[in-house]
């Protein structure tokens, strides 16, 4: 099978640090690929890069996606080959309504199609789709409205950066099985997060460490060393990598990726 | 602006006219939909109405409980509007100001008296559709009774050319327990030249709350001016500004809220969107009087979030297709 995306030798630099040395990857079509790795590893720096998000274009390297460079294309046109990305933290938008909204990325849209969007992140399209996707949203449900828009949209790559952060255990379930759906219509899922169980839902898992992918293959392989060499530093110099005490420690470990 | 056809006049109304009154009324009332306007509202007897073209009355609805009184001037109308005391008005009163010809001067002078613990809206349109060099002034003055509520909403379309001066100026007194709700709209088309200034005096427990939303473009200028007084022990005050600007247009925004009385509370929020060569100003003044009031404020001017933008790229939105979406949600 050609692969759908293939990441060769990106290299990003943001002012002050180079977020990104080197990454190689490579997603099939309408598979689960899961990235692993600890906070402040580049998995979320890889994922504005692939989008085309301004101010991480890449230095060195290319991007190819079904086998055309997309390198220097702009957010738009990536968009309209197929990709997409769910933000960690969503953006809020006044007076733009949640049906509206979902409904924006699709090609052809229909209320029947936006509403079983909303059905599979749980939430009810009565109370949904009149909604503002503004402040008066919690954290959780603007979650769920970007993932049932990303789902929405049928998109060929869908990249979902920490889709499981500030949801609930239940919620968290949920949300795996809709990425299993998402494949499931054809969906290729490169799934961003620190949560190595969330490995259990995916075909292919790689690991993100200094900035780099240190490792792939398969999903429990990855999740084992992810436990057994990255978790430690966590533990031993705390989750919050800006934490005054032990931040500049932090730091370093994962920005230069000591544990590869 | 939605795609519309021309408005069926109703028979009713076209039967009991002469024909000079039936050309002047089917013109307005195509501007009064191109506008948004509800036509069919007008030939309804259970909603009151009034429809003034330049210095005509065309047409005036009464309802038990509202009057209005219209005399026409060399420039415009002279209206007092009164709501009785007590009473409920379940449809707004629908109103419909504007002129057809390209230049000119339309001066409105209503009155307004909400009688105490009565409920009323408004729904005015303001057009001007082939403006080139026109200039539209209202001087309103406005008493919301004891315990009474009126909600103002005024939607204006000024044609393509900007060729349009408004100038609308009000004199607000909100009672002991009353409210008052006002939202100004100017989002489609040009907006020529516009300078609201509205100011608003509110009694003990009594709310007020005042909406801004203008979407300038080319050379258009719009100047808010509002002040909310909290005069009265535990009044309330908010002031909400949403406006765009691109092109060359300048926008300045001063609002004043002024907390006078043990328990009042007042903020002021502006939210401001810059594009190409457009200038926004926003100068927030806030005077507070005594030590159990207070008043906050918070604005926000700038471009577009680059986040939200790059959000609706990733559906496939072209930029300026993400910059139209942000603003018509700001502005909705």
């Amino acid at each position: 099978m050609n692969p759908l995306l293939v990441v060769e030798n990106v290299h990003v630099h943001r002012p002050g640090a180079e977020v990104l040395r080197g990454v190689n990857l490579t997603v099939y079509p309408a598979e689960v690929h899961v990235l692993l790795g600890l906070n402040g590893s580049g998995k979320s720096s890889l994922a504005y890069t692939l989008m085309g998000c301004a101010g991480y274009r890449p230095a060195q390297g290319r991007i190819l996606f079904d086998g055309e460079d997309i390198t220097d294309l702009p957010v738009s046109e990536r968009a309209r080959r197929g990709i997409t990305l769910a933000w960690q933290e969503p953006a809020r938008f006044e007076g733009l309504r949640t049906g509206d909204y979902i409904a924006l990325g699709m090609k052809e849209p229909t209320l029947a199609r936006v509403e079983e969007a909303l059905r599979a992140v749980a939430l009810a399209p009565a109370a949904y789709l009149g909604r503002p996707v503004d402040p008066t949203l919690s954290g959780g449900e603007r979650k769920r409205i970007e993932l049932a828009a990303v789902y929405a949209m049928r998109p060929r790559l869908a990249i979902l950066d920490e889709p499981d952060s500030g949801i609930d255990v239940l919620g968290v379930e949920e949300i795996t099985g809709l990425i299993r759906q998402m494949a499931a219509e054809g969906t290729a899922v490169l799934l961003i997060t620190h949560r190595d169980e969330m490995a259990d839902a995916a075909d292919r898992a790689s690991l993100m460490c200094g900035g780099t992918v240190v490792k792939t293959g398969n999903p429990d392989e990855v999740r084992a060393y992810f436990a057994q060499r990255c978790r430690p530093h966590e533990e031993t110099l705390g989750a919050q990598p800006w934490e005054p005490v032990n931040g500049d420690a932090y730091k370093e470990v994962v920005t230069r990726g000591v544990c590869a | 602006m939605k795609a519309h056809t021309a408005p069926v006049i109703p028979a009713s109304l076209l039967s009991r006219r002469d024909p000079a009154w039936a050309r002047d009324f089917e013109a307005i009332l195509k501007a009064y939909d191109a506008a948004g306007g509800k036509v069919d509202a007008l030939q309804s007897d259970r909603i009151a109405s009034a429809v003034i073209s330049a210095n005509r009355v065309l047409l005036v609805n009464e309802i038990p409980g509202v009057h209005i009184e219209a005399e026409e001037t060399p420039t415009g109308i002279r209206a007092l509007i009164r709501v009785d005391p007590g009473t409920r008005v379940e449809y707004p009163v629908h109103l419909c100001f504007g002129m057809i010809p390209q230049e000119g001067i339309q001066e409105i002078l209503p009155t307004f008296e909400i009688g105490e613990g009565a409920e009323v809206g408004f729904l005015a349109h303001c057009t001007f559709p082939n403006a080139v060099n026109l200039q539209h002034i209202m001087d309103a003055t406005v008493r919301i009774g004891p315990g009474a509520t009126m909600r103002y909403t005024e939607a204006h379309y000024h044609g393509p050319y900007g060729g349009v001066q408004v100038l609308p100026t009000s004199h607000v007194v909100v009672e002991e327990g009353g409210r008052f709700e006002n939202e100004f709209n100017l989002t489609h088309g040009r907006v020529g030249r516009m300078e609201i200034r509205m100011e608003v005096d509110v009694a003990a427990r009594g709310v007020a709350e005042l909406t801004v939303k203008a979407y300038g473009m080319g050379e258009d200028y719009i100047r808010a001016e509002e002040t909310i007084r909290l005069n009265g022990p535990d009044a309330r005050g908010l002031t909400k500004t949403r406006v765009a600007v691109r092109d060359r247009a300048v926008s300045e925004v001063y609002t004043t809220a002024e907390g006078n009385a043990p328990g009042a509370r007042g903020h002021m929020d502006c939210t401001e969107i810059v594009r190409d060569q457009a200038v926004a100003r926003n100068t927030p003044i806030v005077v507070v009087r005594n030590d159990q009031a207070r008043v906050t404020h918070e604005a926000a001017i700038g471009s577009v979030s680059r986040k939200e933008l790059e959000t609706l790229m990733a559906r496939g939105l072209s930029e300026d297709e993400a910059v139209d979406i942000i603003i018509r949600g700001m502005l909705a």
